[in-house]
């Protein structure tokens, strides 16, 4: 006979609430159903009270852990609608800044994995790695995580010589540190018996049902919204990364190596930072409607954006990559053991806040 | 990327849907605008890197059938619609009945200013 | 299973990796975006800065030559230090302290 058991919305391993009615017979999960609703905030509707330029301080609140790049796909979406061009210079230093937030959350994410099966210094180590790209973010741009440098036609500060030498340096230490990290992750008897064949999800299953980033590389189809080359990273050598596997430990690899990429493409768009200006002019009210995808560290984000030419607009969608992953969650779950429940939750990196916005 | 929107109308929208499905397109999203007199519901399908949306005009009072019977990760986000615009849509496969995100006392419906109340839904809980 | 006693063991006899703060205060970096102040004698009360502020936490009185924020509402994001005409407006690096009670901050300019 099958019982109901609640996921709860609080859960040491989950960082912000999500609940999921488990019904279960011997342990085993036979189904799954999502409820969501602990935080909406009503984002979206503020767009009717904010002008379009305040209005890139609200969508950088969505989410904690990507704000720097849901404020550049705003303002990219703004600046493709109104015909304002971006100085080059403003381009590249977006990137880096994205780039360093890509690093800082997958660096978070790894310290939860590993907290989630019990390996709680690896977590503190993990989190101590990640403290100097905080100091960068901290030095550079003001503040340690909502950082508030994109503006609609370009950035609000600079990087001098001085600090571009010094993140330089940062992130060759970073590179040493997080390496000594990778036997641990990638073949400790441990960490692989709890995370081998564990959430398999197939490759036909993750494109239909919509997933994104991670959780659609981990399952072996190389698509990241960075090949289509907005921005800075048409000047960039890039490649998706990919794995076979299917399982939480193939996403966790993707993860794993996407930090190690993104310190690569840091390092080339500081070598390739060309001069110029920081900001074009803004004049006008924006009018028409224009679709904006970018990526995240969680996946594909997309904006729709719509204005009448007012300076308040009609409407600001956004989509966020959480959203799209709870239905291969949903599909991941049945089959698997009551244990290992936390594991898969977290291995779709839950973003809750940006969910329900 | 230029951005470019197809309009249909409401009875051929399944058979559309169904013929990107064959084709190979993922669903992306689904976006709703509100208007005065109407709602323009927007599809967003993506392959390969290149997205086709469409676009259908629903007067305010009808149903929309539901792509969740080709598309199953459409349900969420049609319960999310139907939380926040009030747009009821037949055939859902997994539905919340407006409680995904609002409580059962919330009385309008949060984007419309002009818009469907919730007295429909008074009404079947009074019976 | 011997692969982790070197690090347990150099771990046990290094300093602390964290910092012992209170005793050991790190110094601030430049240009952080700490706590707003005002150099009211420059101020002319345009209230531009009231205008742009996303969150609307500052209030600027004409009459009264008085203007006032308030901390706890503050976002820290800097707008109204770029917008300001006359630059009186600046942040100090360290962050604003936790106190008992939530008070605005007002300063008001004497008269000429």
């Amino acid at each position: 006979m099958s019982t109901v058991i609640p996921f709860g919305p609080q859960h040491p391993v989950l960082p912000e609430p999500l609940h999921l009615k488990l019904t279960v017979k011997d342990e085993i999960v036979t189904e799954a159903l999502p409820t969501i609703g602990y935080v909406h905030r009503g984002l979206e509707w503020l767009a009717q009270k904010k002008d379009f330029h305040q209005m890139v301080q609200v969508v950088e609140r969505v989410c904690g852990i990507c704000s720097c790049i849901h404020a550049a796909t705003y303002c990219q979406g703004i600046e493709e609608m109104m015909d304002i061009e971006v100085p080059r210079r403003a381009e590249f230093l977006r990137v880096i800044w994205s780039e360093m937030h890509r690093i800082h959350s997958h660096m978070l994410w790894l310290g939860l994995m590993a907290d989630s099966f019990g390996l709680e210094s690896l977590f503190m180590q993990c989190w101590k790695v990640r403290e100097q790209v905080m100091d960068v973010m901290e030095a550079t741009a003001g503040n340690r995580v909502i950082i508030s440098v994109n503006q609609v036609g370009g950035v609000r500060r600079d990087l001098s010589d001085a600090q571009l030498s010094w993140i330089k340096d940062v992130l060759n230490n970073l590179e040493k540190e997080f390496l000594a990290l990778k036997s641990t992750f990638g073949d400790d008897y441990t960490v692989r018996k709890r995370t081998v064949g564990v959430g398999m999800l197939k490759k036909s299953s993750a494109y239909d049902l919509g997933a994104a980033g991670p959780v659609l590389r981990g399952s072996g189809i190389a698509q990241d919204m960075r090949m289509t080359g907005y921005g800075a990273y048409k000047h960039l050598d890039f490649e998706p990364v990919v794995e076979d596997g299917c399982d939480s430990w193939s996403r966790t690899m993707v993860r794993f190596r996407e930090v190690l990429q993104s310190i690569d493409l840091v390092r080339q768009a500081i070598s390739r930072l060309p001069e110029g200006e920081l900001t074009a002019r803004v004049k006008g009210k924006p009018e028409g409607e224009v679709i904006v995808r970018t990526e995240q560290p969680r996946g594909e984000v997309m904006y729709y954006i719509k204005a009448s030419g007012n300076k308040f607009l009609d409407r600001c969608r956004i989509r966020t990559p959480t959203f799209a992953n709870v239905p291969p969650l949903l599909e991941m779950l049945p089959g698997a053991d009551l244990a290992n429940v936390p594991v898969i939750a977290l291995s779709i990196d839950p973003c809750i806040s940006c969910t329900e916005r | 990327m230029a951005t470019e929107i197809i309009t249909i109308e409401k009875s051929a929208l399944l058979d559309e849907v169904q013929t990107l499905k064959n084709k190979g397109y993922r669903l992306v999203t689904m976006s709703s605008v509100n208007f005065d007199e109407r709602f323009d519901l927007l599809y967003h399908f993506d392959k390969e890197l290149r997205m086709k949306n469409l676009r259908v005009s629903l007067p305010k009072g009808e149903s929309m059938p539901s792509i969740s019977g080709i598309y199953l990760a459409g349900f969420l986000i049609e319960n999310e619609i139907k939380d926040g615009f009030g747009i009821d849509f037949t055939g859902l496969a997994i539905d919340f009945g407006g409680n995904l995100m609002l409580e059962d006392d919330v009385q309008k419906y949060p984007f419309c200013s002009v818009g469907v109340k919730k007295s429909a839904k008074v009404k079947k809980e009074d019976a | 299973m011997f692969k982790m006693t070197p690090n347990i063991v150099k771990n046990a006899v290094s300093k602390y990796a964290t910092r012992l703060y209170p005793v050991e205060v790190r110094e601030p970096f430049e240009r952080v975006r700490g706590n707003l102040d005002i150099d009211i004698e420059k101020c002319i009360f345009c209230k531009k800065c009231s205008i742009k502020c996303p969150s609307g936490c500052i209030t600027v009185d004409k009459d009264a030559r008085k203007w006032e924020v308030d901390p706890y509402a503050c976002v820290y994001c800097g707008i109204c230090v770029d917008v300001c005409p006359t630059d009186c407006l600046f942040m100090h690096p360290e962050y604003r302290k936790p106190a008992p009670v939530k008070e605005p901050k007002t300063a008001v300019q004497p008269e000429k």
